[in-house]
């Protein structure tokens, strides 16, 4: 998001709240989300897929709540009224490429000809429709919405994939597909979607899911200040927030809404904004000339990543705060924690969680399962490695990602074993308050520097330069 | 007893504080371009600031004379009691553009390791990229605090018409500074030149005045960079050659053949820039142009030049430095068309190699 996007969001939110308290306060969040979505969608070379990629999203959400919610919440007509006015929004988005240029004010690019829409919409209605037609609902239906919605995430992910999705997209639309770039299918704000996505069908596949309406569902998963850069809150969790009722903004509220938005937008655009100038990347990586200056503008990106994503997350509790939901915080000091275990506990918060409950947890459950266990470390090491290169891929399905994963899930193996290897000897060494501090910055600042080379894949593009930064660090090369 | 805090007091206070630092800044109009963390925390640039694409040449323009200068290797180096002080000003072909800084013609002149009267000489590249007496004559006055022995003026005819003195940017943004000269040496200004960017009260204001804030910030950061990568050019990896052929146009500026009008050149610019530099001695050097064998050569040496109108430039220029007793160096043709690269005035590495050992004897013969 651009500063002007959140400062005109932070204004808007503000101003419902100062003004219409609870009074359609879900209505307010439910067509605000919506229409954001599509505004926020950068252009995209692709005829119209600025305006269907947002749209693709609306579809995708309403389809999972249709396929997830109970028998009795999916007859309720409140619903068919809620989807009638997001249509209803997103035809008058639609209908704005009949206005000139000046005026399409939420779209990338005018919007496509109305007829295709229609048509979405048609296709759409037809299968909820059909799916409504059936007397019961079939658990094969939730598996079908998660390879979907998996199917898609890798579509935009793998970047043979990706490049691909292009290629068939501009055939669609009748454009040069040998033009075909992997940037070609930016698609805002999925990756968060359809983790949201996938943490509510399998709730329900475990018989967790809550009873929502529709409008509430979409606009839990593709709430404005969350979509583009988190955090992952939980259905169930936000759904509380959201039913709550909301006597305007009291001072105290506006005071923490005001100051995570200004926090956090000191954190994005100065300080992020500076280092990034500075920040390692592939072009400067093959020209810094000596190791003590890679150190520095390794210490940039390091720096810059968490100040830029860290920030975002501020505004989005700023804003959300000021419509009374309390999003759940994603970062909390990091780069002070001593151990890599206790720094994924405090990174990115709500994914780590999410891989947690969805992965990590099945997953070690399922090979203790095993008539012969494998044995405790092997098991740590798998799981370890697995969630954290999974982590990698949720990122993008490259060899960077991968060794970025490989490198933390390795770093969390190896600190678990040194742990119980070491934690005796250890408290008995740390009897004065002196040791104890020097065990705990050693394990700052040893922890920081496993993050930063870790953050050299990450910002890279290639092995290879990756593997020159390293070199380089250490004075080789 | 801690007292509660009330926001709407703070978001008050915060305000009036805000409202007076900006009204403060906008009547004080602080000089804090000098304060620099070139020189300290990272080496000086080599040549002035000077960038159109900052984050691939890690390197920027900025208006402010103390920025830029701060910025330089010359701010930050005592002169030594062996250092011979050579400072060359110019436009882009001195500055370098397309060259590292140890190609352009300062540094090839280091790269010598000369030896002027018993003294080391160390030229110092002070070029910037646009086409102006009055400029060059506004950053030697800036430059002659850092005392040097030699001042090398590389122009070129591009550089006089009156119509360009003050266009350019750097000029037209630093007013003050030009009325000083007008002042001090009598360099001829109109009183109400419109290009010049005058600034109301409002965009002296930290607000108003933000995009130059922000440049002197950029301008630190892009430090490390330069001293990470030694870098402060986007060097494409490949670019258009100097045009060669032209139309049989004879046009040059508002001039018309045969001959140029003085009354057009800024030839007051090059005597304010001797008043400038007093008893220090100074070079005016006709610095080397591509001179093409292309379509209608007969017509025009060049993209710049008709054939007329520099020819006479030329003659100007000796008759003029003879009457001052002005140390004219005219190498206008020295440098073979395939040493240039993308513009006419523009030399390659080796171009700059010539140029630099034309020069040394006039340097040698220079030194007291």
């Amino acid at each position: 998001m651009a500063l002007e996007n959140i400062l005109i969001l932070a204004a808007a939110s503000l101003l419902w709240a100062a003004t219409f308290r609870n009074h359609g306060r879900t209505w307010f969040m439910l067509i605000a989300s919506v229409v954001v979505i599509f505004w926020l969608q950068p252009a995209l070379p692709i005829r119209g897929a600025d305006f269907f990629t947002p749209l693709a999203t609306l579809v995708l959400v309403v389809l999972t709540w249709f396929i997830t919610a109970a028998d009795e919440t999916r007859k309720q007509r409140k619903n068919i009224i809620i989807l009638l006015v997001v249509a209803g929004v997103v035809l008058l988005l639609n209908l704005a490429r009949f206005l000139p240029a000046d005026f399409q004010l939420f779209t990338a690019s005018r919007p496509p000809q109305l007829e295709t829409t229609l048509l979405i919409f048609l296709v759409t209605g037809l299968t909820l429709l059909a799916l409504s037609r059936l007397t019961r609902f079939s658990a094969s239906f939730l598996t079908v919405g998660l390879v979907l919605t998996i199917g898609l995430f890798l579509a935009l992910k793998v970047p043979a994939l990706t490049y691909w999705t292009a290629y068939f997209l501009r055939s669609l639309s009748g454009q040069n597909v040998y033009a075909s770039r992997i940037t070609d299918f930016a698609w805002l704000g999925f990756s968060y979607v359809a983790f949201r996505l996938i943490h509510t069908i399998r709730d329900k596949q475990s018989g967790r899911f809550p009873s929502v309406d529709v409008g509430e569902f979409i606009t839990y998963v593709i709430f404005f200040p969350a979509f583009t850069a988190g955090p992952i809150d939980r259905l169930e969790r936000f759904i509380k927030d959201l039913r709550a009722p909301f006597a305007g903004l009291n001072l105290e509220a506006f005071y923490f809404a005001g100051q995570r938005l200004l926090i956090g937008l000191f954190k994005k655009f100065v300080i992020a904004d500076a280092l990034a100038l500075i920040a390692l990347n592939d072009t400067n990586a093959t020209q810094v000339t000596s190791a003590f200056w890679m150190w520095v503008i390794v210490y940039a990106y390091t720096f810059q990543i968490y100040f830029d994503f860290s920030g975002y997350t501020d505004i989005a509790l700023g804003i959300a705060q000021l419509l009374g939901i309390k999003l759940p915080e994603n970062f909390a000091s990091p780069y002070l924690k001593p151990n890599l275990t206790q720094f994924w506990n405090n990174w990115h918060m709500t994914l780590t969680q999410w891989f947690r409950a969805y992965f990590f947890n099945p997953i070690t459950r399922w090979l203790r399962s095993w008539q012969k266990p494998m044995s405790m470390p092997m098991m740590i090491l798998l799981t370890q490695v697995a969630t954290m290169v999974l982590i990698g891929f949720w990122h993008g399905v490259t060899w960077n990602f991968t060794l970025w994963g490989l490198w933390h899930g390795l770093g969390l193996f190896i600190h678990n074993r040194w742990n119980d290897a070491t934690k005796t000897k250890a408290a008995a060494w740390a009897t004065t308050p002196t040791k104890q501090a020097i065990l705990h910055i050693s394990g700052i600042l040893l922890t920081f520097h496993y993050m930063a080379i870790g953050w050299i894949f990450f910002a890279l593009s290639s092995p290879a330069i990756s593997w020159q930064v390293i070199l380089k660090l250490f004075g080789v090369n | 007893m801690n007292q509660p805090i009330k926001p709407l007091n703070v978001f008050i206070k915060g305000l009036l504080l805000f409202s007076l630092f900006n009204l403060v800044i906008a009547a004080w109009q602080p000089r804090v371009g000098q304060f620099s963390l070139y020189n300290v925390i990272y080496p000086g640039r080599e040549r002035l600031p000077f960038g159109e694409n900052p984050k691939q040449s890690y390197n920027l323009s900025l208006f402010d004379l103390d920025a830029r200068f701060a910025s330089h290797v010359i701010a930050g180096t005592p002169k030594a009691d062996n250092e011979f002080r050579v400072v060359i000003v110019g436009d882009s072909s001195v500055w370098g553009t397309l060259l590292k800084p140890d190609e352009t013609l300062a540094g090839q002149l280091n790269a010598d390791n000369l030896n002027a009267c018993g003294k080391n000489v160390r030229a110092y590249n002070l070029g910037y990229p646009t086409i102006s007496l009055t400029k060059d004559v506004m950053l030697l006055s800036y430059a002659k605090q850092y005392a040097p022995d030699l001042v090398i003026w590389m122009t070129t005819l591009d550089a006089f018409p009156l119509e360009k003195q003050t266009s350019t940017p750097l000029v037209a943004h630093n007013e003050e500074k030009i009325r000083e000269l007008a002042t001090n040496y009598q360099l001829r200004v109109e009183a109400d030149d419109p290009n010049f960017v005058k600034k109301s009260f409002w965009e002296k204001t930290f607000i108003g005045d933000r995009r130059s804030w922000a440049d002197l910030i950029r301008l630190q950061i892009y430090g490390v960079m330069w001293a990470a990568t030694g870098i402060d050019q986007f060097y494409p990896d490949d670019y258009e050659r100097a045009q060669t052929d032209f139309e049989a146009d004879e046009s040059f500026h508002d001039f018309t053949p045969p001959d140029l009008n003085e009354e057009g050149l800024a030839l007051n610019a090059l005597e304010v820039g001797f008043r400038v530099v007093g008893e220090t001695p100074m070079l005016i050097v006709n610095e080397p142009m591509l001179i093409s064998s292309g379509a209608n050569s007969d017509i025009r040496y060049n993209f710049f030049y008709p054939r007329w109108a520099y020819d006479d430039y030329r003659e100007i220029m000796t008759a003029l430095s003879q009457r001052n007793d002005w140390t004219y160096v005219d190498l206008w043709d020295i440098v073979p068309a395939n040493e240039f690269t993308n513009s006419a005035i523009h030399l390659t590495p080796a171009g700059e190699k010539l140029l630099a050992e034309t020069l040394t004897p006039y340097i040698l013969e220079n030194c007291r």
